[in-house]
């Protein structure tokens, strides 16, 4: 099975989020940047179902050189090549067309990517990728498992799942626990190194909906301690101070 | 011009989040002044359920009731709003994030060549331009966004609009979205949702347990907190992982994203990771016996004790006073 795997190049989950340029962009200083956790767990679903199958597994990227270690990480984790789009991912509909002009070179049976990004969270390429190639995307996916060229699968619905059958190809955003992270060993981060990284150029360049300026959010108030012998204290603040009762 | 609402419904009703939906595109048409606003809803559900949509801002209601469609294919779906928007020449569609609404939305942008716009917390500025704000780094930060294109769509975060609720009845018109077979043609095996209970992304209090609650017979006193607010229960995601909880109960990053009004947390410690799930919260409750635990931080109120002493003492103070 040929298997494609988009991976977003994001800050740490734990880094602080900071602009610069008078809020026009993000501040990199002091961020360290890894595979979208969500990108992370399509990763790992994806080396499991290419070593059952026994096909190949490609990743891919859409961003500037910056994100080559990125890609080299999911090379050690067991994609067998790379490829990055060389450009600025300015927004869904631009990242979209280049992952559908490229998977659709490809010729992929599965497409998985992550349920979101962590950076503009929108949830969106996988079925923007799905409509342009006019195949069926499904997000999110919880589980996945593969028969013949049937998939079966199970997708998180609000406070429950619902369990899908559809033939490939497909395209899937991926969350837990459709695997575990894995982590890279030794051999992986030794075969990494030769494997192939296909630096391609974007295709158009039209976007739709750029992000002009950003700004966070206002800081947080002192917390109101309440001793834990009064309760009731407690109680009353919530009613009559927050007015959430 | 009109403003399509994508509208979703559960157990016979409307869901909460898209009566908000509606309202925050009554409130779009209002602030542009022209145009009225008119929701689309799919599959089996009772016209007078639906003429409910009046009351947060809508004047009309199209139905397709297909059975087919009332599991929620997401490419049927897609083709039928498609289909709706095309017919009442809207240019605007909004809907509530979901997680059937993302899908929805992304493939219906394709579609109707619509720029997208997703976790909008606020009405756009609509003064020379079309600029939106939305929520970017999981609640972390805010863009504003500016879209280019004629045909928009806005998927809303909770909250970005207040709830109206004095409109009268809308006037539901029966329509064919002719979907094709096509469009069915993944198939919805079977669906396992807890019903009755409320849901945790829509609710508007959610009682939260972590790793400091020991082990899942632990548990009743929280749903004992939660019952007697008419709250949902979450938890944080080591919590989901070891199975002390069902998955879609993990609140996070990773996680479900919540926005009630009162989020309180018990025994969890507040990663960064923990929190980026709930900073969109309006007040934050935190119990736990570590003063130094980062949750404080970020908390309106706080309480510093043993889980096990304070949640039985404040769920009675609380059933006193409700
Ligand atoms: C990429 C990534 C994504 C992640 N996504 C998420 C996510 O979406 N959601 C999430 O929750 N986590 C997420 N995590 C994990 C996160 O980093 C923390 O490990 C996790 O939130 C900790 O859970 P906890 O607070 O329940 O447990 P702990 O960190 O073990 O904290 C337990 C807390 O309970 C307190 N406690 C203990 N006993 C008592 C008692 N008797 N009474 C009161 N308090 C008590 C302790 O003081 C402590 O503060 C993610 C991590 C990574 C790396
Ligand atoms: N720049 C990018 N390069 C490759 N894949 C991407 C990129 N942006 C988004 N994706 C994929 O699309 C998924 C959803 O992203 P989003 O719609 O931005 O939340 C991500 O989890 C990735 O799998």
């Amino acid at each position: 099975m040929n298997i494609l795997v988009c991976i977003t190049h994001v800050p740490d989950t734990t880094s602080k989020i900071q602009f610069t340029d008078n809020n026009t962009k993000f501040d990199t200083t002091g961020v360290q940047f890894i595979i979208g956790p969500y990108d992370d767990y399509a990763l790992a679903r994806a080396v499991e179902l290419r070593d059952q199958t026994s096909g190949k597994l490609t990743v891919l990227n859409v961003g500037g050189a910056e994100t080559e270690p990125t890609l080299r990480k999911a090379l050690a984790i067991g994609a067998d090549e790379a490829i990055r789009v060389n450009a600025e991912p300015k927004d869904s509909y631009f990242v979209a067309q280049q992952i559908a002009h490229y998977a659709k070179e490809g010729g992929y049976d599965l497409i998985l990517m992550g349920r979101e990004s962590i950076d503009f969270n929108g949830g969106m390429v996988h079925g923007m990728v799905g409509e342009i190639l006019g195949m069926p995307s499904f997000s999110p996916v919880m589980k996945l498992d593969i028969d013949g060229t049937t998939a079966n699968m199970q997708r998180e619905i609000e406070g429950g799942k619902e369990n899908l059958e559809a033939n490939l190809p497909l395209i899937a955003g991926c969350q837990e626990p459709i695997a575990e992270w894995k982590i890279p060993n030794m051999r992986g981060i030794m075969s990494a190194r030769t494997k192939p990284m296909n630096v391609v150029d974007p295709v158009g360049d039209e976007t739709q909906a750029e992000a002009k300026s950003y700004a966070l959010p206002p800081a947080k108030a002192e917390v109101k301690l309440i001793d834990a012998d009064n309760v009731s204290e407690l109680v009353s603040l919530l009613k009559n101070e927050a007015k959430v009762l | 011009m009109s403003v399509l609402v994508y509208i979703e419904h559960a157990d016979g009703q409307i869901k909460k989040t898209s009566l908000e939906a509606i309202s925050f595109a009554k409130g779009l048409v209002d602030k542009t002044g022209e145009g009225d606003v008119v929701a689309v809803a799919l599959g089996s559900i009772e016209s007078a359920a639906l003429a409910k949509a009046g009351s947060a801002g809508a004047s009309k209601v199209m139905h397709d009731p297909n059975d087919k469609l009332s599991a929620g294919v997401i490419q049927a779906h897609a083709s039928a709003v498609a289909s709706a928007f095309k017919q009442t020449g809207a240019k605007t569609v909004v809907m509530a994030k979901s997680s059937l609404a993302d899908a929805v939305a992304a493939r219906l942008a394709i579609k109707i060549n619509a720029g997208l716009v997703s976790n909008v917390v606020e009405l756009p500025n609509t003064d020379g331009g079309y600029t939106v704000k939305r929520s970017i780094y999981t609640g972390k930060a805010f863009a504003e966004t500016s879209l280019a294109t004629e045909n928009k769509i806005l998927a809303i975060k909770k909250n970005a609009a207040d709830l109206i609720t004095d409109g009268a009845d809308a006037q539901v018109e029966q329509f064919d979205a002719g979907v094709a077979d096509s469009d069915f043609a993944a198939k919805i095996t079977s669906t396992d949702r807890a019903t009755g209970d409320v849901l945790l992304p829509e609710a508007d209090i959610v009682v939260s347990g972590g790793r400091g609650l020991k082990g899942p017979e632990n548990w009743g006193m929280i749903e004992d907190m939660a019952k007697t607010l008419g709250a949902a229960t979450g938890c944080s995601k080591p919590v989901s992982d070891i199975g002390w909880r069902p998955h879609h109960e993990h609140v996070g990053q990773t996680g479900i994203k919540v926005a009630p009004s009162l989020y309180i947390a018990v025994g969890i410690s507040g990663a960064i990771q923990h929190l980026a799930g709930v900073n969109s919260s309006k007040c934050i409750v935190v119990i736990n016996k570590d003063p130094e635990a980062p949750f404080f931080k970020a908390a309106d109120y706080g309480i510093v004790g043993d889980a096990f002493d304070v949640v039985p003492k404040l769920t009675e103070a609380l059933k006193a006073e409700l």
